[in-house]
């Protein structure tokens, strides 16, 4: 074992307890979020500024028995995750740890090697002086040509913040484990595949030594041995013995997956599990020598003689990952590993706090439709953590695996599809031939599993135990694979710490804010060069002269980049075709990376890329960062808001004068980019977040603003008029956070329409981006206008006026306050999230309270409930008219969505649809004609 | 206060830059708060017609029949079979016993005349290769034979079988008839009104015979109807209404509505033009047995049948033709134009001068905007202390042609239909709402909770 003088043991309970840290799992109660220790008043974000590397990241090595530990890939994929931190010498710390000797070889008894079927291990270790805390997962793989077949290999997730790890340990085992499995998975399989191949090279060389020796003992006299051919026979009875050692080898393989499992996570796909119990309770079928069949299977592979002294052999090149693991099992693994690392994304506060969100919105999944957004594939992952998962989707390939042994898989080499394309009857076939073999030698290999099978067991008792109760280094490595946990910690990890921190704490801050600002919009897909100094420029205000300098430089490019990149023909054709996402690929292009404000970042004095304007994560995650920071990827429309931003950023910052006009001009590449809604693809909560800083804007520059939000918020459509599309979009894309009920996929807005609108479409979407146009068109657009104007408010983008009924209740005031002091926009997404979702659930109360719409005796009628409820409001919830209109709205469209979700097979020709009508009401119409409220920007900072 | 109601006039009137009469969102009388959008058809939608007290049937130029819950906005049936629009389409109620068994009758210009059921949707029966296609069809449910109106007039009976029909008329065919007694029916045929009466001779046939021709119409009727027992009116393009008898069909009254007062007017109504006469077309007619409704141009005119004299009337109460009109039962009034709108009026007394000026008065000034017609009915208000103004009181929007018809269910709402190719079902927000949340209360019940 490499010397690892700072690995101790981390003993479990005492030592973490000492140091401060609350197990949350004591209360297991669903919305139990740790406290952060308050003993030693520290700044909790400052704990592992001192981290090489940027942000989480995940690092799979291998312990190469050739060069020793290496480091083989690290997703994500990319060089500036990990910075300068020394991936070589991490991973030999981590390899260092031999969490499990991995016995190989002759067992007594046996004649025949063995294959070790070792448990994966999970161990957290921790290097201090790198900063550096990683939960590693051991796993060994199967390779015939290493020793003992096995090689070790780690995948570990590395972070700064040691906490994070260990509190969120379940979670990353069982994901872990998850890739783990399908990873070795993918390996049996190549492993058996490979063994067949060897099999049949042997068999191949034994049949031409036989020859030899036949010739040999023709030719020579009888009775008298050559020593020729004695060699020859000793050859040929190591051949012999060499493909007995195969077979059995590949029996071994072959029975793995109905071994009874002893590791929790270790969940089988049921799938995978009965297609391989079908092939071995297949009875035995011909031999497969027989049967034409069987000669066109072995057509398939052309056997090659080999030297049949050993199957190890260390001269050779060893096989990579990739071709130790069959293809597809190898990318789902990667797979799933992207999607761990996606999962973890963000500081340890932000996943609490969003497993709190989750658990607390299933609980409301009634009124989730308003305003949160669908929890679909946040559930699933959470789901994840009580099921049985297989990474392969089998659901997909049904057909294809169900006649395809486990074993012998597509994809075949391609040599052997040109030959003879391979049925599936033909492979069952072999795996049938395979299975009459081993019933052969029946009798020893079941002695053998059961024993092995013992032992196993017996040490994962101890497994078990040690990762409650911890223990000795020596005894976790001993004792099991399970858990074994270690820390490192070196002395002079605090000292540094503060040392940093001090440095630091001088020149960071407007550095601070501008990267909070840009690792919130987004930075982590690493798209956003310029943008990053950008809001920080806005919100952040005090910003240092250098930055504010290199903003307007970066900005400067910006607009030239888009403005005047005609010369490239295909960069135009890219922004013309309004496909954001390629779009957002150009757009950074254009903007060299070089005008980051993120220079003076890391007092490391690190090259510039690499730092980039990715903010370690522990350095500055407060609280709505991570909100921001931690998007899901995963959604088809998560890169179509990016642009969203990017224009309103171009915008906000050229145009400290004009806040949202002056540089649309500029930036009409961008134009159709200003919308993340209405393409299609679901709303994201990343999205919605994005258009928070579009909302807070709105909030702020229009004083009136107020009564357009009333407008969404009591399902009156409001139409945004204007004639650039651009600005257009970007109201409607910050507008879209008020209108309840958006549906999943923004289906109630409409970003951009050019064409007159129809009484349906006034049903159809609540909020509605209109051009404005000078032609006939135009024209009768206004009819319609005017036509439907009492269903409709007005907000003329061009001329600054809203058209609309005027608000005059109370629920609204601090979402719309135009002199409100939030400066960020996630900050303001968050405090409207609570304003509506307290709504919501008001509007719940409303909708489900019995009295309040069924009579109390027979002989009240409608008026009388009616007026009970219209009490409940004004007297209960104390709201004014125009609030109570607004609940009432939602609770319409709960009632409505109840209704609909829950009325499976009802068939309505028409969805009843709601129209505002109200002239009921006592509405005035309020003409609201106000000159826009100009945000001044410059100098000392923000306005009020 | 004089200072005032000037004031007030002079902001309303730069307001309303048009004639068009504006009364804004505020509407507490009108209670439609709440619209269903229909689509179905592919072409102008004429024909309303109720079936029971949920159901009714839309029919138009697109040859399709569809059959519509009101209360859910469903569309039960489509009825398909005529190739060509739709021109004329009623129910056909029938009684056997205890079970009233309601149907529909369809005329097309394709030359058909079908019979559906509109429990199943079923083509009950059909007639083809007609000699003309039918504009108007009357069922005389004591007979229990129904009519139809083309070129000639046919009397068909129960199963579809022509009893008989009257000789073939000039081209302009009938375009409406109505039932009077004594087994007569009147037709309107161009500027005339021809009384045919219905004899049963030997062996229980039907004939049908031209008894009178009343030619006291100057042009063509477009509007005939029943008021009562005893009185049928009829209307035609030039302003004439005249009050039958239904039984000798003498004149009982005679108006003839010029709007008059165009002649006085001040500029600003010669820079219109001179009137049209659509602008004194008789369109349609409808009453409740003691008031009449006439939809003018694009005007109304409320008459009373029983003291024989004009109670209220407004010239401009659209900006284009009235297409249909209805008295409601709390004596208002429902019109619906080709402007797009349909409009709730409601019969206010005029105030004596003593009193303060109320909204009313003053709105009437406003709202039509010149002398021209405040003159007049000031001057009639001497003559006639009875005539009453009609004030706005509520307006549905949401059709983008013309609202060719509408129907209505009472509270459970009003049907419009239209060019637009749409149905608008208009609804009382507050009563559905508490429909929906009953509903959501079962929906629980049946859950066994959230």
């Amino acid at each position: 074992m490499i010397g690892a003088p700072d690995v101790v043991a981390f003993t479990k309970e005492e030592a973490f307890g000492e140091v401060g840290y609350p197990n949350p799992w004591v209360v297991p109660e669903e919305f139990s979020v740790p406290l952060f220790p308050s003993n030693n008043n520290a700044n909790p974000w400052a704990k592992t500024s001192y981290a090489k590397f940027t942000k989480d990241f995940i690092l799979i090595s291998e312990f190469s028995e050739q060069v020793g530990p290496q480091p083989l890939l690290t997703i994500p994929d990319d060089p500036k995750v990990f910075g300068t931190f020394d991936l070589n010498y991490f991973s030999l710390r981590i390899m260092s740890v031999d969490y499990q000797a991995s016995f190989v070889g002759h067992p007594t008894g046996s004649g025949y090697p063995r294959l070790s079927f070792v448990e994966d291990s999970r161990v957290v270790l921790g290097d201090s002086k790198e900063g550096a805390f990683a939960y590693v997962h051991h796993l060994t793989l199967y390779d015939l040509e290493a020793r003992g077949f096995v090689r070790p290999f780690c995948m570990a997730y590395v972070s700064a913040d040691e906490r994070k790890i260990m509190l969120q340990f379940q979670e990353l085992s069982l994901l872990f484990s998850r890739a783990s499995e399908c990873l070795k998975t993918g390996n049996r399989r190549a492993f058996a595949r490979e063994l067949q191949r060897k099999l049949r090279d042997l068999e191949y060389t034994r049949s031409v030594l036989q020859k030899e020796e036949g010739l040999q003992r023709e030719a020579g006299p009888q009775g008298c041995y050559s020593a020729c051919a004695v060699d020859k026979a000793n050859e040929l009875a190591a051949m012999e013995k060499s493909i007995y050692e195969h077979r059995d080898l590949l029996r071994q393989i072959t029975s793995y997956p109905l071994r009874p499992r002893r590791d929790p996570h270790a969940a089988h796909c049921h799938h995978c599990v009965t297609e391989s119990q079908r092939h071995r309770d297949a009875p035995p079928g011909p031999d497969r020598d027989t049967g034409e069949e069987a000669g066109q299977r072995r057509q398939s592979y052309t056997p090659q003689l080999i030297k049949g002294k050993s199957a190890k052999c260390f001269a050779k090149r060893l096989k990579n990952l990739t071709e130790l693991c069959e293809e597809r099992f190898y990318e789902a693994t990667v797979e799933l590993l992207n999607h761990t690392e996606r999962c973890f994304r963000g500081d340890l506060c932000y996943l609490y706090t969003r497993r709190l969100d989750r658990a607390l919105r299933r609980k409301q999944n009634i009124t989730n439709f308003l305003f949160e957004e669908e929890l679909g594939e946040e559930e699933e992952e959470v789901a994840v953590l009580g099921r049985i998962f297989c990474s392969l989707k089998h659901t997909v390939g049904t057909d294809s695996h169900i006649h395809t042994p486990s074993i012998v898989l597509c994809p075949e080499p391609p040599e052997s599809v040109e030959v003879n394309p391979p049925c599936p009857d033909n492979s069952a076939q072999q795996s049938v031939a395979l299975t009459g073999e081993e019933r052969l030698e029946s009798s020893l290999s079941d002695l053998t599993m059961e024993t092995q099978d013992q032992e196993s067991s017996e040490e994962n008792k101890d497994s078990f135990s040690s990762d409650r109760s911890g223990g000795e280094e020596e005894e976790g490595r001993e004792g099991g694979d399970q858990t074994p946990v270690f820390l490192l910690e070196a002395e002079e990890g605090g000292e540094g710490e503060t040392h940093r921190v001090c440095e630091r704490e001088g020149e960071a801050e407007g550095v601070l804010n501008r990267e909070r600002e840009g690792e919130a919009e987004g930075v982590f897909n690493g798209e956003r060069e310029g943008e990053a100094g950008v809001l920080g420029r806005e919100e952040g205000g005090a910003e240092t002269e250098e930055g504010g300098a290199e903003t307007e430089e970066g900005e400067a490019e910006t607009e030239e980049g888009e403005g005047q990149r005609a010369p490239d023909p295909e960069l135009l054709v890219q922004m013309d075709t309004a496909c954001c996402m390629s779009q957002e690929g150009f757009l950074y292009n254009s903007s060299p990376p070089d005008t980051l404000p993120a220079s003076g970042l890391q007092p490391g004095s690190l090259p510039l890329p690499l730092v980039v304007n990715q903010e370690p994560q522990a350095l500055l995650p407060v609280q709505g960062d991570y909100g921001l920071g931690s998007p899901h990827c995963q959604s088809p429309g998560a890169g179509l808001d990016l642009p969203v931003s990017s224009s309103g950023d171009t915008t906000s910052r050229g145009s400290d004068q004009d806040g949202w006009d002056c540089t649309m001009s500029a930036s009409t590449g961008s134009e159709r980019a200003g919308s993340p809604l209405g393409y299609g693809g679901l709303v994201t909560l990343r999205q919605k977040k994005r258009a928070g800083q579009g909302a807070l804007r709105f909030v702020r520059q229009y004083p009136f603003a107020l009564h357009a939000l009333w407008s969404l918020l009591s399902g009156r459509t409001l139409v945004v008029l204007g004639s650039e599309e651009g600005r257009v979009r970007r109201l409607v894309s910050a507008l879209a956070l008020y209108v309840p009920g958006p549906g999943r996929c923004g289906e109630r807005v409409q970003p951009w329409l050019s064409c007159p609108f129809s009484l349906t479409d006034l049903q159809r979407w609540k909020l509605i981006g209109l051009q404005r146009m000078a032609s006939p068109v135009g024209t009768s657009m206004l009819c319609s206008l005017s036509r439907y104007s009492r269903y409709i408010s007005v907000l003329d983008a061009d001329r600054k006026t809203l058209r609309c009924p005027g608000y005059r209740g109370t629920l609204l005031a601090n979402v719309a306050d135009h002199r409100t002091r939030l400066r960020r926009g996630s900050t303001y997404f968050l405090h409207l999230q609570n304003v509506l979702s307290r709504l919501a659930s008001r509007a719940f109360l409303l909708s489900f309270t019995h009295h309040l719409h069924l009579p109390i005796s027979h002989l009240e009628q409608r008026q009388e409930v009616e007026e009970r409820t219209r009490g409940f409001l004004r007297d209960q919830l104390r709201l004014g008219e125009d609030d109570c209109s607004i609940l009432m709205y939602l609770s319409q469209l709960i009632t409505q969505h109840y209704l609909d979700s829950t009325s499976v097979g009802a068939v309505t020709t028409q969805p009843h649809l709601e129209k505002d009508n109200t002239p009921g009401t006592n509405q005035q119409h309020l003409d609201i004609l106000l000159p826009m409220n100009v945000l001044t920007l410059g100098g000392g900072g923000p306005g009020p | 206060m004089l200072r005032w109601i000037l004031g007030g006039r002079e902001a309303q009137g730069s307001v309303e830059k048009n004639p068009v009469l504006f009364i804004g969102e505020e509407q507490p009388k009108n209670w439609f708060t709440e619209l269903q959008v229909l689509k179905g058809h592919f072409d102008i939608v004429r024909f309303l017609v109720q079936i029971d007290d949920f159901r009714f049937a839309s029919a138009g130029d697109d040859g399709l029949v569809l059959v519509w819950n009101v209360e859910t906005g469903e569309r039960l049936l489509e009825l398909r079979g005529h190739s060509q629009q739709i021109t004329a389409m009623t129910a056909y109620t029938h009684t056997s016993g205890e079970n009233t068994h309601t149907s529909l009758i369809t005329a097309s210009s394709d030359r058909t005349l079908s019979l559906w059921d509109p429990e199943t949707g079923n083509r009950v029966q059909t007639v083809s290769d007609l000699q003309s296609s039918v504009k108007c069809l009357l069922v005389l449910e004591r007979l229990c034979v129904w009519v139809s109106g083309g070129n000639e007039l046919c009397v068909w009976n129960r199963d579809f079988q022509l009893q008989c029909q009257s000789q073939h008329h000039d081209d302009t065919g009938i375009s409406a008839t109505v039932e009077l007694p004594k087994n007569c029916i009147a037709a309107a045929m161009d500027k005339d009104i021809v009384i045919f009466r219905l004899t049963m001779s030997t062996g229980s046939r039907l004939s049908v015979a031209e008894v009178r021709r009343l030619s006291d119409h100057q042009d063509s009727i477009h509007a005939l109807i029943n008021i009562n027992d005893g009185l049928f009116a009829s209307g035609s393009h030039v302003g004439e209404l005249i009050l039958w008898d239904a039984v000798d069909w003498t004149i009982m009254a005679y108006e003839h509505i010029l709007w008059e007062e165009s002649q006085t007017d001040t500029q600003a109504e010669i820079r219109l033009a001179a009137p049209k006469p659509s602008e004194m077309s008789i369109q349609q007619l409808t009453s409740d047995g003691e008031l009449m409704v006439a939809a003018v141009g694009s005007g109304l005119y409320v008459y009373s049948v029983i003291t024989k004299s004009v109670v209220a009337y407004r010239k401009t109460a659209h900006d284009s033709n009235v297409l249909h009109t209805m008295l409601l039962p709390d004596g208002g009034l429902m019109s619906c134009s080709e402007d797009g709108s349909v409009r709730i009026w409601e019969m206010q007394d005029l105030l004596l001068p003593a009193e303060p000026a109320s909204a009313g008065f003053f709105g009437m000034w406003t709202f039509g905007r010149s002398n021209k017609q405040a003159g007049p009915p000031v001057k009639k208000v001497l003559e006639l202390p009875s005539l009453r103004t009609l004030e706005l009181t509520g307006d549905l929007i949401g059709h983008s042609g013309a609202v060719q018809m509408f129907v209505s269910f009472g509270e459970k709402g009003l049907v419009t239909c239209s060019t637009d190719h749409l149905l608008i079902a208009w609804k009382n927000r507050e009563r559905e709402s508490h429909l929906r949340s009953l509903a959501l209360f079962r929906k629980l019940e049946e859950n066994g909770g959230l």
